[in-house]
């Protein structure tokens, strides 16, 4: 039995419930019994001081990838977990392309409990909405999501026929659960290794234009107008899509989207002399795409963060640009990149932020937890605003050390991750 | 800074005076390839290895007799695909080349930025022979030393790059390299051969006509285009690139003026030049592979750490 938590003295805040101010917040049986004010808490309660510190609902990431089963050289659901945890994640969807694919039941309960013996952060499954992720037959949604799937997604390939596209909005609108989908049009990103524009034109390199994304997004948005069914767009990277996504809000077609802190943050010129760490697809884009995602997220048209967390071998990512694999790692990261980059320079609001990574992930899934409402599940993130500290990829809990920040100084860090009431993970910070 | 570091990797990041210094350098150095012996001692003890993992006759046997003339000791390793099935990677392939102690490596592979790649990762000078589509430095070298021995200057002089420019390394390491020494910069070729926006992207004038081209230029660098730039579509057929973008006589009777030809080989007679062209008065393209050797040969003595004032003194030393 988890002794009860008392954390007292932090700043709370959670914009799901209009909190914004010093009180004392006491999780027990794993939920949240008090929150405000001073709280007396049981005799038996094990106090935490978090003086000088925010304490938010747990943040949530509805994409990343954690390669087991197949490759857990690079990540296993336990080391992912706990680099989950160690970025003020309590809970995380696992994207299914793995090897095998989850695409069953058996595969999603696999999940479940590898994640259960990590103990760490919670990981749900999400199912793949083809078997195989081949772009052909259905995959057993309903078995799937009995078996605790939240979402499906081939994540990692477009769903090239719109025609799958269409049953898999019909089919999963049965279930409840949304449809995430990686838009690329495979003709018009073949072969490409970055951006198509100034600087793939200089490095030579093939590259990706900002079309072969957002002729999907349109397509996915007419497909969701059309069924009825929840499209939710992975990763977005250019201005084109904010714009459409836009129109299709307005018109109250039911489609959510994310974007990942690196495409918030980064432009093309960060590839320099074919830095693989800044592969990643989609690719980073140009300042104009950067600035139009930062004021979608504002704006609520992009509904939330999310990591893309994509670990890689170091030998796979040591090598020729074009033959390196897309992605690097991000759980570890995304708070302290978004505090220095928007909050700092009062971009956007640290509420804001933990809107995105806590409150509106939970609402697009339809997680629980992303509130510190009296009764939800005790899952909660504390964060020091003043941690200066120097991204170094030994220190990480993940297996993968690609990061285009390694070196960096960020500001601000998660000190501690609840979940459930329990703390899995906590970093003493010097003053 | 003339100097040229460790490596010789692009156009693109030298200096204007570090491309000029290349230039003067090879231009005494033709001279050992016109002597009855073409061989001084200058890089005598040096080791090279010329690494390949495209197929190349041009570039690969114009770096061999320039090393061969300069005296050093070259080996010709030529790697097909087939070294990524047997799964030894470029870095690990170089470490193993290294560690029978070598001097320097010429390299030409597939992927854009592999040059770069090695030469981080290793402590031999590296040479650039061709990454990707990305630059072909000695290339361009070799046609601005060719023009240059033309026109005295390149400064105010106009050459239009003709063809293929997207996947071109050639004219990527020509647009840089034309750009810093003062000349005005074209390309012409159908649209979808050019890379999307490359006025900003590489600073240069586009023509959309051949015979607009022409009637700009003083000289054109007609591109090789790759025949498999048709079945993957990105042109309808040869017959029509000639009819419409070939360099023919007839095209070039129209200039205002008598255009120099250059054309970095092998050259699909009939497709983008005619033969009366690549062999008429105007072409340079033999002069081209003649230099080519002379601006190999100044490229390695200067990335040993000769000094491009004692270029000549070194050849006299070997007579």
């Amino acid at each position: 039995m988890t002794r009860p938590l008392l954390l007292t003295g932090g700043h709370l805040l959670d914009p799901s419930i209009g909190l914004d101010g010093i009180g004392d917040l006491l999780l027990m049986d794993g939920m949240v019994a008090a929150v405000g004010g001073n709280i007396a808490g049981p005799d038996d309660a094990e106090r935490i001081d978090c003086g000088g510190e925010y304490v938010t609902p747990g943040f949530i990431d509805v994409h990343c990838h954690l390669r087991e089963p197949g490759r857990e050289d690079v990540e296993t659901i336990a080391t992912g977990a706990r680099a989950a945890a160690a970025g003020g994640f309590t809970a995380v969807c696992a994207m299914p392309n793995t090897d095998p694919v989850t695409d069953n039941q058996a595969a999603v309960g696999f999940i479940r409990a590898q994640a259960a013996k990590a103990n760490a952060s919670r990981v749900y499954p999400i199912g793949s909405i083809s078997v195989g992720m081949n772009g052909a037959q259905l995959s057993e949604m309903g078995e799937m999501v009995a078996a605790g799937a939240v979402a499906v997604s081939d994540d990692g390939r477009p769903v090239v026929s719109a025609q799958l596209m269409r049953t898999a909005l019909e089919y999963a609108r049965t279930f409840g659960i949304p449809v995430a989908d990686h838009c690329e049009e495979p003709t018009l990103a073949h072969g490409g290794a970055m951006n198509e524009g100034v600087i793939s034109a200089r490095l030579g390199l093939k590259g990706i234009p900002s079309e072969s994304e957002e002729i999907m997004v349109i397509r996915d948005i007419l497909l969701a107008r059309r069924t009825g069914g929840r499209v939710h767009l992975c990763h977005m990277s250019t201005w084109g899509s904010v714009e459409l996504i836009r129109w299709g809000k307005e018109r109250g077609i039911p489609v959510t989207a994310e974007v990942c802190p690196h495409h918030l943050t980064l432009t093309e010129d960060r590839v320099g002399q074919y830095d693989t760490n800044a592969k990643m697809n989609p690719p980073l884009r140009t300042q104009k795409d950067v600035d139009a995602l930062v004021a979608a997220l504002k704006d609520g048209t992009i509904d939330c963060v999310a990591t893309d967390h994509a670990p890689h071998h170091n030998d796979e990512k040591n090598r020729e640009f074009s033959d390196a694999p897309n992605g690097i790692v991000g759980l570890e990261t995304a708070l302290s990149v978004l505090m220095t980059w928007l909050v700092a320079p009062g971009v956007i609001s640290l509420s804001q932020l933990v809107d995105k990574m806590s409150c509106a992930p939970a609402r697009v899934f339809g997680l629980p937890g992303g509130t510190l409402r009296r009764g939800a599940i005790a899952d909660v993130t504390v964060l020091n605003p003043t941690a200066s500290w120097t991204v170094k990829g030994a220190d990480f809990k993940s297996k993968g050390r690609n990061s285009p920040w390694l070196g960096s100084t960020l500001s601000g860090r998660v000190s501690q991750c609840i979940v459930a009431g329990r703390q899995v993970h906590t970093r003493t910070i010097a003053s | 800074m003339t100097g040229l570091g460790k490596d010789l990797l692009d156009l693109e990041s030298l200096s204007a005076e570090q491309i000029t210094a290349i230039l003067d350098t090879a231009e005494p150095l033709k001279a050992i390839s016109l002597r009855a012996i073409k061989k001084v001692p200058t890089l005598r003890g040096e080791t090279i290895v010329n690494l390949f993992f495209e197929a190349s006759t041009r570039t690969r046997v114009s770096f061999e007799f320039a090393e061969k003339r300069m005296s050093a000791d070259a080996v010709n390793v030529a790697i097909g695909n087939s070294s990524v099935s047997k799964g030894e990677t470029l870095v690990d392939t170089a470490r193993n080349l290294e560690a029978m102690k070598i001097d320097m490596v010429v390299i030409r592979h597939q992927a854009s930025g592999a040059a770069r790649f090695l030469a981080e990762r290793i402590e031999s000078n590296v040479i650039n022979a061709g990454d990707g589509t990305h630059e072909h430095p000695t290339q361009g070298l070799l046609d601005l030393l060719t023009l240059r021995d033309k026109w005295g200057t390149l400064k105010g002089k106009r050459v239009c790059l003709c063809g293929d420019v997207l996947h071109s390394r050639v004219a990527r390491s020509n647009i840089h390299g034309l750009r810093k020494l003062g000349a005005e910069v074209a390309v012409c070729g159908p649209r979808s051969l050019l890379p999307n926006g490359a006025e900003e992207a590489l600073g240069v004038t586009v023509f959309d006509r051949i015979e607009a081209a022409i009637e700009w230029a003083d000289a054109l660098n007609i591109l090789r285009l790759q025949l498999e730039r048709m079945t993957s579509g990105y042109i309808p057929s040869l017959r029509e690139y000639n009819r419409v973008f070939g360099v023919t006589r007839e095209r070039l009777d129209r200039a205002p003026r008598d255009l120099l030809i250059l054309h970095p080989g092998p050259m699909n007679r009939g497709v983008e030049i005619d033969s009366d062209v690549a062999d008429g008065p105007h072409s340079l393209i033999l002069d081209q592979v003649t230099n080519g050797v002379a601006v190999r040969m100044a490229v390695l003595y200067l990335l040993r750490g000769g000094r491009p004032d004692l270029a000549a003194a070194g050849t006299a030393a070997g007579e």
